[in-house]
């Protein structure tokens, strides 16, 4: 039970940190979920997060996965309503508004302010993880080859990451 | 008002907008935007190409990812709270399903040789995608030279002083909402 309130509270701050992207929260996850908490360990939250990458909707719904592992069916779905039910209420409020504000100059400076700022939580999201995922030439040269092969072509990301699996297995699996 | 009549007069129940997203939701492998624009803009004509920018533009900005926020907008506007709902449940559930079976699998494989070893290249191929996801994003998004400063500024703040994320957001953000401050649009240097 204490479990479940602890979950709601530490999802529910998270999802207020998703500026700009699930990644953007990352670092903070990391802190709460395996520093604080101990619900897992840092390589499965790199894993987890990964794997999400390949299933479909929202990118972010590995939180399901904690939530499981910290407390059965109930953790999940708490922390599915935690992660996404401010965000979900903050964007209903504003939608509504969001018509009103149109005439309002600081909308826009609040739009391009955030937006470096944003995509700076990304990168830091994306170089904290990356701690837990590089770690020598081949997982530096898939990382690589992902970005410069979305870069030149046009191909689903989701399809990388798979490939990627299968690289993995090929470089990492005892011979 | 905007003519827009394609989406003016568009109506959907509860029950299509839960439908609608739970397609999106089961089928949008690899990022949802481009499944959300085929499936509400150009199947089904809920809305029109200059809303779902506009709507797409609200999401970015606010806290919450792009899917759930779209998925609460079109909803909304479609259904009121009700149509939020079922769009914002809808596009979760068949990931959340998906994601809690991967849970159980990892537990009970995710020590074995083959599992660990994929995992390895599943995870250094994300973080390829999300770089590729920041190229993209400031490709798009920032206006400005300085804007990287306030990137770089962030990312310095996070990763090197070990702020906490919203401490970064405000006092970063906070600078750089007033650097883009009304009156100062035509700007392209601070000084």
């Amino acid at each position: 039970m204490n479990q479940i309130s602890t979950l709601a509270r530490v999802f529910g701050f998270l999802s207020l940190l998703t500026v700009g992207g699930g990644m953007a929260a990352f670092p903070e996850m990391k802190r709460l979920t395996v520093d604080v908490h101990q619900w897992l360990t840092f390589p499965q939250l790199v894993h987890i997060y990964s794997v999400g990458q390949m299933a479909p909707g929202p990118n972010m719904m590995m939180i399901v996965v904690i939530g499981q592992w910290a407390a059965g069916l109930a953790g999940a779905l708490v922390t599915l309503i935690a992660f996404f039910g401010p965000t979900a209420l903050l964007a209903y409020v504003v939608g509504r508004v969001w018509k009103r504000l149109e005439t309002w100059p600081w909308r826009r400076s609040i739009q391009e302010g955030l937006a470096p700022v944003s995509i700076g939580l990304l990168l830091a999201g994306c170089f904290t993880m990356a701690r837990g995922a590089i770690f020598g030439l081949e997982t530096g040269a898939i990382a690589v080859g992902t970005l410069l092969i979305l870069l030149q072509y046009k191909v689903n990301p989701a399809l990388l990451v798979v490939a990627g699996a299968a690289i993995g297995v090929i470089s990492f699996l005892p011979k | 008002m905007r003519a827009s009549s394609a989406s003016a007069s568009a109506t959907a129940s509860v029950w299509e907008i839960f439908i609608a997203f739970l397609t999106i939701g089961a089928t949008s492998f690899g990022g949802v935007v481009p499944y959300l624009r085929d499936g509400l803009v150009t199947k089904r004509g809920w809305i029109d190409d200059k809303e779902f920018v506009e709507m797409l533009s609200i999401s970015q900005s606010l806290p919450g990812l792009n899917a759930t926020n779209m998925a609460i907008l079109v909803g909304q506007k479609l259904q009121g709270g009700t149509g939020a709902m079922a769009a914002i449940f809808g596009i979760c559930l068949p990931g959340g399903l998906l994601m809690y079976a991967c849970g159980v699998f990892y537990h009970l494989h995710g020590d074995h040789a083959w599992t660990t070893a994929a995992l390895k290249g599943v995870a250094a191929a994300a973080v390829g995608l999300i770089l590729y996801t920041v190229v993209n994003l400031s490709q798009k998004s920032l206006s400005r030279k300085f804007d990287f400063v306030f990137m770089a500024a962030t990312v310095l703040a996070v990763n090197r002083l070990h702020w906490s994320v919203p401490r970064a957001l405000l006092i970063v953000g906070a600078l750089a909402i007033l650097f883009h401050r009304p009156g100062r649009m035509k700007a392209n240097l601070p000084e």
